[in-house]
């Protein structure tokens, strides 16, 4: 790997990549990327996740060498690479189109990264062939990229960056224009590619299913800024704001405000009446404005007295039946859209449309969150 | 693979519809309608296409091989001179008194088409300088009443005598003839009938093709190198300033061709901008001024321009369909900027290219107004050699002739084009 003369850096070395403070922005007026500081070590699955216009793409092309950093350093195995050109960088890439060069065969697309880096012919055919194994395609070398389903496009597109051997690679949301089974499919292959060959891999994508699915960590990208970098369970179980616990997984929302904050515990007046218990996550004053955030799988419909923390009634609006959960609309303080998983499990009373019930839920698993949203 | 298929639904039952006709006939009755009325809308365009188009073209090929004129002034001599053997020479007094006869009787003939003077200068294309011949023995026909014929003709002019007069005639009176492709392709019939090239004083037009050939080739080879950079700046530019750029190349493509060629003739002329400029800041002398038009630079310079945007187009909305992250996939995985542009972008862009450089070429190969106004005598081509046979001379069928070979010549740049890019990867947008 080629890399810029500039001297290695002594805390660039723990991380394999690094962005340190990278500013971004096209026209001068608007940041696209604030301040972006992310430590990758080396055999990392990390997804950069978050809504369009986010500033993961951006950052991603930062990373690829495409765009330039209007501040800040990138480091790439402990050295600066800001001023590397792409092609020196050594770095994989699958496209969210694939990108797939639609005048050459599959196999003469697979042998383009190592044609550039004049391989010898025998060892470019062995190298594809073991390529297009890896992603089961072994007899479709002579094809044109046209004349492939767009699961085997895919494929192609991963065995293609992976074929010369890179540490990095770097992936645009690739399973965009595939269809769901076939979406989840792809996860599961590209996570055990990553799993097998050890490589790192930065991945950027808007689904959050995908992202949970298949990283080790996920950066939740908003705003230009990181939200949250944890653990896919972390994430979902222990949002640090209230963007990150409506982005991730399906989220119940509460407006209120802090009565009382004691032991990591918050008690909160609802805007909707009723006071109840949360874990202070976000929270630091009596009297600040907070959402408190409740998985709609910890919600219990008629809790036995004293079994949960905290109880409420609330008035159902809605069933849908989903077979092995009912999944019910509630207005609970007056959010009306409220949800509660209830599980179709046997000598479960029969919901109806329109009663009035009692649904309560324990103080660690609603979290009490910034106010904002 | 059709005969099999065919014989094992013949041998089952074919498929009936629910009312039991057959399947087939009942899907072509219930589409005979649509079908009918698609063809009705058409027809307008079909007649249109037949009149304008087949009809005219048909007539001009025809043209180039079909002259009636000998066989319309003297009907009798032309049938009587068929069968004669060209070798005798001089041919028998029976078939000399039939000549002199209709030459009587086409003195009298005053329709159009159809007088001795339309048969004299057709002889004329063949042998110059006979016009004379025929208005002078024409004068004096009618007072031969006795043979022997061919005597009295040679006393009227000498040349009589000469077996090619006879020759020639034999081929003027056959309708079909092959006579002005030879003089298209600069060829003629020497004294004993055999095919030889023209006198080199007298080739124009082979000369002339090979001119338009190259040129159309340098002016469609400056519209590319042009072409190029400006169309891939217009398909990558933010769109606002693509969208200036588009016109800037779109307002002269509208503005009327006179008005541009009129606008060449303004900057090139020896008193033109371009001169004065370059005689101001004092690069060149007021007396050495250049001549930049009346001649194959004002034909090249004046037509590139013009021909411009039938290139830019094609190559723009080929490049306008190549995502950037294929030149980013590319880089990627280790290409430079230019080998990126020679194996990934280049190759995509041909299409577009061979659309545009062919439409360019072809175009270019008919250009008539730009070098008729701008070319002076240098900077002529084919076409404007047609128009003059067609408006001038009125020789319609040397002029159908050679038109008929440029036709021939962009045909075969099709095919060639065709064996080479394929057809069916021509994008014209």
């Amino acid at each position: 790997m080629s890399l810029a003369e500039e001297q290695s850096v002594d805390h660039g070395a723990e991380a394999f990549v690094r962005f340190d403070k990278v500013q971004k922005s096209y026209d001068g007026e608007i940041l696209v990327v604030k301040d972006l500081n992310l430590d990758i070590p080396e055999g990392e699955f990390l997804t950069m996740l978050g809504p369009s216009g986010s500033g993961k793409t951006t950052s991603l092309l930062m990373l690829a060498g495409f765009e330039p950093a209007t501040h800040g350093e990138i480091y790439l195995g402990g050295q600066s690479i800001n001023n590397v050109p792409p092609n020196k960088r050594g770095i994989g890439m699958v496209f969210q189109n694939y990108a797939l060069f639609p005048h050459m065969t599959v196999a003469e697309n697979l042998a383009f990264p190592l044609l550039v880096r004049k391989m010898n012919k025998a060892d470019i055919e062995a190298k594809v062939q073991r390529a297009l194994e890896m992603v089961e395609l072994p007899q479709m070398g002579g094809r044109r990229p046209a004349q492939l389903s767009g699961g085997q496009q895919q494929r192609v597109a991963v065995a293609r960056a992976l074929v010369f051997d890179p540490k990095l690679i770097l992936m645009d949301e690739p399973l965009g224009a595939l269809d769901k089974q076939l979406r989840e499919q792809m996860q599961y292959e590209i996570k055990h590619i990553h799993e097998n060959l050890g490589v790192t891999v930065v991945y950027v994508t808007h689904d959050q299913a995908e992202a949970l699915t298949m990283s080790d960590r996920i950066a939740v990208f908003e705003d230009g800024i990181i939200q949250q970098l944890s653990t896919p369970d972390d994430l979902y179980e222990r949002p640090q704001n209230s963007f990150v616990a409506q982005f991730i997984g399906e989220n119940n929302k509460l407006h209120g405000k802090v009565s009382k904050i004691a032991k990591g515990v918050a008690s909160v007046d609802l805007d909707g009446g009723g006071t109840v218990t949360a874990a202070a996550v976000n929270v630091s004053a009596v009297g600040e404005r907070t959402t408190l955030s409740l998985r709609p799988e910890r919600v219990e419909i008629e809790p036995a007295k004293g079994q949960t923390e905290n109880a409420i009634t609330g008035e159902i609006l809605e069933l849908i039946y989903l077979g092995d959960h009912i999944r019910t609309r509630m207005n609970v303080a007056g959010n009306t859209e409220f949800i509660v998983k209830v599980p179709n499990s046997a000598g479960n009373k029969p919901l109806a449309e329109g009663a009035k019930v009692n649904v309560g839920w324990q103080s660690m698993d609603c979290r009490a969150l910034d106010a904002l949203g | 693979m059709t005969d099999a298929t065919l014989s094992t639904t013949g041998a089952a039952a074919p498929l009936l519809a629910a009312d039991g006709t057959p399947l087939k006939e009942k899907l072509a009755r219930t589409t005979r309608r649509m079908k009918m009325r698609a063809l009705l809308l058409t027809l307008p365009l079909v007649l249109f296409l037949i009149l304008s188009f087949v009809l005219p073209i048909g007539q001009m090929l025809y043209r180039s091989f079909n002259n009636p004129t000998g066989s319309n002034v003297m009907p009798n001599f032309a049938q009587a001179i068929k069968n004669w053997d060209a070798n005798q020479g001089i041919p028998s007094d029976d078939l000399v008194e039939i000549f002199v006869k209709d030459m009587a009787s086409a003195k009298k003939n005053r329709e159009v088409g159809k007088t001795i003077g339309n048969l004299a200068t057709r002889v004329n294309y063949e042998i110059p300088g006979s016009r004379s011949l025929f208005t002078k023995t024409a004068r004096r026909a009618g007072k031969i009443t006795e043979g022997p014929y061919f005597e009295a003709l040679v006393k009227i002019d000498k040349r009589w005598d000469n077996p090619n007069v006879w020759r020639t005639l034999q081929r003027v009176t056959n309708d079909f003839t092959l006579s002005f492709y030879l003089a298209a392709t600069d060829r003629k019939y020497d004294s004993s009938g055999a095919i030889i090239m023209a006198d080199e004083l007298y080739q124009i037009y082979l000369p002339i093709l090979w001119k338009t050939i190259w040129l159309s080739a340098l002016i469609t080879f400056l519209c590319f190198i042009i072409a190029y950079p400006v169309s891939y700046l217009l398909s990558t530019l933010p769109l606002a300033t693509s969208n200036l750029l588009m016109i800037l190349v779109l307002l002269p493509f509208w503005t009327s061709l006179l008005v541009r060629t009129s606008a060449w003739i303004a900057m090139l002329q020896k008193s033109g901008i371009i001169n004065n400029v370059l005689v101001y800041l004092d690069i060149i002398a007021d007396e050495s001024r250049i001549q930049m038009i009346y001649n194959i630079t004002g034909t090249v310079v004046a037509m590139v321009h013009i021909l411009l945007p039938f290139l830019i187009l094609p190559l723009y909305s080929v490049m306008k369909t190549i995502p950037p992250s294929f030149m980013r996939a590319a880089r990627s995985m280790g290409a430079s900027n230019t080998y990126a542009f020679t194996r990934v972008y280049f190759p995509q862009t041909i299409p577009g290219i061979a659309a545009g450089t062919l439409l360019v070429f072809i175009l270019a190969i008919g250009y008539y107004i730009t070098p008729a106004l701008v070319g002076g005598s240098d900077g002529l081509l084919i076409s404007n050699l047609i128009a003059d046979h067609i408006k001038k001379t009125l020789n319609w069928s040397l002029g159908a002739a050679l038109g008929t070979i440029l036709l021939v010549v962009v045909l075969l740049f099709y095919w060639i084009y065709n064996k080479l890019v394929g057809v069916d990867n021509l994008k014209f947008g």
